[in-house]
């Protein structure tokens, strides 16, 4: 496989597309809801109305919209249409309109607030091509970046490239992708490794299995790049095991990328090897930290280790590891084809290019957004997510999962970067994004996250395995209305406690949702209390046992 | 006591190979380790493939399992009963996952699983006594564009509601 093989498949690709394309979104969404069989029913009505030759009914992946999904999109005369709640049985009416027949189907609105103020770079080639066709990927310009790379520039140019972008870790702490990069490239050691970190287990996000079911190749393309900056010559997916979708899709598109030299020996007829193995989780929530993560994929238990080492020096069998998360490794192909000064225009000072976010909760329009870093927060909640649904009020937003805080309705005007959301006591997070209305009780939110992260824990180290059952045990209390002002003030002293010992980031980041709804919704809590009997404001109704 | 315990782990051994070498479903998953050339880092992948053959990670299983690929039988069983992906029991005929992540949670359901605990009679985990019902959580599946979500057999249903759920576990029972 050399350049001009690439672009002959290119080539016939494009000239062989037919005149209207209608693409069906077969992600894990709108699947459930029988998106295949509506697929198999858009294809037979084509053919039934005669227009199978210049018709293609396409499998795409996610197209966003998922609350209004199952989602068919038509791109015909240039023009770019979009069907919402589609159900098998509508296949007729739906070809009949490629004829210019009327079709009462809900159409959805490409100038809706909801698309208009999106950016695509990791999202751009989402609900277009079909993951399951590596020539759909090729045909849009896909490998071409791969190719720059072993070609053109020296590993140490890549490095410098994607350290100019500006590019921070999508997993949700933000530490500049570069710079890992480079430390990895520097460490010494004939065998390294590449891992990508697909063990997207925050609950209410869902951002990275969108784009590996949407676009594989643009992930394993990244992977591909970040290898040879580095200098190695294997890497591991890890992903869920709750995604079989995306772990069928990622298998067929490593055979596809196999099939065509484009992975394993010779890449591009270069001394470059790359092989990428597939490693599928099994459901510890813990595992989405780098080190516990590592574990797994060696066949152990997810338990993690202090750092440092860190992986970068000392990680896969003790080798240099470079870990990034899923998102991260999709940005790389558009840095190193359109430039890191590129990247690095879009985005605020210190948060570049664009985030994908998953807008989830008690909101008018659920689905995934890709926006850049640094608009405000109400754009996203109150225009693009329409606000909250049965004439409520939005109460608040939550960001990063059982690692991050809550965010009150009176701060919707903080621009979404790093910075800024580690300020109010949240954290950007992998991009999970539950919008919560009036009718919902922060202390149970608290609570929720707290069995999450109890139920979670490790057991490794102490703070956390024992601190979050004491944390989960006194908001039990709270919410049953048996607590007192002592409790609450336990509460809080244990948090402290556990964010300050813990070994990891689930224990360190496990006190932050209890920690930013006292420091914002306090009222509620004090409002559950009852009285303490001992306390200095007691009614006297029990007295001290010393006295 | 030596001479005991090294003459008690051949046997127990020896009679999991016996009543393995009977059942194709061994075999599979012998065929699938060698795929992986019996490498120990594939442990995870090799204990979901004998899930996917045999429902559920019994004893005799994992012993098997450790002989192959020549790990100690506890780290098998400390692997196997860490992730909450395995089931060390069997399940039921039909499975019921109800998703819990936050999407899910903040549009209810913890009401749906409130509902189907008290029809069942049983926790969350736990399989009905007539074995046809199995009542699980998911942590998040990734569907919260269309929650609250419940898994059915492996089958995703978006959007669902208490009655919805009531409904569709009535065919089961």
């Amino acid at each position: 496989m050399q350049l001009d093989d690439l672009n002959a498949i290119a080539e016939k690709h494009r000239s062989s597309r037919k005149k209207i394309i209608v693409r069906t979104c077969m992600s894990a969404g709108c699947m459930s809801s029988q998106a295949d069989v509506t697929k198999k029913n858009l294809e037979a009505e084509a053919k039934a109305q005669g227009l199978e030759a210049d018709v293609e009914v396409r499998r795409v992946g996610c197209m966003g919209f998922c609350g209004q999904g199952p989602l068919v999109g038509v791109d015909q005369n240039g023009e770019h249409g979009l069907w919402e709640f589609v159900k098998p049985e509508d296949a007729p009416v739906i070809i009949a309109a490629l004829k210019g027949a009327e079709c009462k189907l809900q159409r959805g609105d490409p100038k809706h607030p909801f698309f208009a103020k999106q950016m695509h770079i990791v999202r751009a080639n989402g609900g277009i091509i079909d993951p399951e066709r590596i020539e759909d990927y090729i045909a849009i310009g896909g490998y071409t970046a791969l190719h720059h790379s072993l070609t053109e520039l020296q590993p140490a140019q890549v490095v410098e490239e994607v350290t100019k972008s500006g590019l921070r870790g999508r997993g949700g702490a933000g530490f500049p992708t570069g710079l890992k990069w480079g430390t990895v490239a520097k460490s010494p050691g004939p065998k390294k490794y590449i891992v990508c970190n697909g063990d997207e287990g925050d609950p209410g996000a869902f951002m990275d299995r969108s784009v590996l079911e949407s676009d594989p190749h643009l992930v394993l393309e990244g992977m591909a790049i970040a290898a040879y900056a580095v200098g190695a010559d294997q890497g591991y997916l890890y992903v869920r095991a709750e995604y079989p979708l995306a772990i069928s899709r990622l298998q067929i598109a490593i055979k596809q990328a196999k099939a065509l030299g484009l992975l394993g020996a010779g890449v591009f007829e270069t001394p470059f090897n790359f092989n990428v193995d597939i490693r599928i989780g099994a459901g510890a929530f813990v595992c989405g930290e780098e080190t516990a993560l590592m574990a797994s994929v060696e066949g152990k238990r997810g338990t993690p280790r202090p750092r440092p080492p860190f992986p970068a020096e000392s990680g896969l069998w003790g080798c240099p590891t470079l870990i990034n998360n899923v998102e991260t490794f999709a940005n790389i192909s558009a840095i190193i084809n359109r430039g890191g000064a590129w990247y690095a225009g879009i985005g605020t000072e210190k948060s570049k290019g664009t985030k994908v976010f998953a807008l989830t909760g008690k909101i008018k329009n659920n689905g995934l957004i890709e926006v850049p870093m640094g608009i405000p927060l109400r754009q996203i909640v109150m225009e693009m997510g329409g606000g909250a649904p049965d004439g409520r009020q939005v109460k608040s937003v939550q960001t990063g999962g059982p690692s991050g805080g809550c965010i009150p309705a009176d701060y919707l005007d903080t621009p979404v970067d790093y910075e800024s959301l580690t300020k109010l006591g949240s954290i950007m997070g992998s991009g999970g994004m539950v919008v919560m209305d009036d009718s919902t009780n922060m202390v149970e939110i608290a609570k929720f996250y707290m069995e999450f992260c109890m139920e979670e824990s490790c057991g490794k180290c102490i703070p956390c395995r024992a601190g979050t059952v004491q944390m989960f045990h006194l908001l039990e209390k709270i919410t049953q209305r048996k607590a007192t002002a002592r409790d609450l003030a336990k509460l809080e002293e244990l948090c402290d406690m556990v964010k300050n010992t813990s070994l990891c980031g689930l224990g360190q980041t496990a006190p932050n949702p209890v920690v930013s709804t006292l420091k914002f919704f306090r009222k509620e809590y004090e409002e559950l209390l009852q009285p303490d009997p001992f306390g200095p404001n007691s009614n006297g109704t029990a007295k001290p046992a010393t006295k | 006591m030596i001479a005991t315990m090294t003459q008690k782990k051949p046997s127990r051994l020896k009679a999991v190979l016996e009543h393995a070498s009977g059942d194709k479903r061994f075999k599979i998953l012998e065929v699938h380790m060698k795929k992986n050339q019996f490498r120990q880092d594939a442990l995870i992948e090799v204990l979901h493939k004998a899930q996917e053959l045999f429902g559920y990670l019994e004893d005799d299983l994992l012993l098997f399992v450790s002989h192959k690929l020549k790990l100690p039988p506890s780290r098998v069983y400390g692997v196997a009963t860490f992730y909450h992906f395995f089931n060390l029991k069997p399940q039921g005929e039909h499975t019921c996952v109800v998703c819990l992540g936050t999407a899910c949670y903040v549009k209810g359901a913890d009401k749906i699983m409130a509902a189907m605990q008290e029809k069942l009679k049983i926790k969350s985990g736990e399989t009905t006594a007539d074995g046809k019902v199995s009542l699980l959580t998911a942590r998040c599946i990734g569907a919260c564009g269309i929650a609250p979500a419940i898994t059915y057999d492996s089958h995703v249903a978006p959007k669902q509601t208490p009655e919805m759920a009531l409904e569709k576990i009535k065919s089961w029972i």
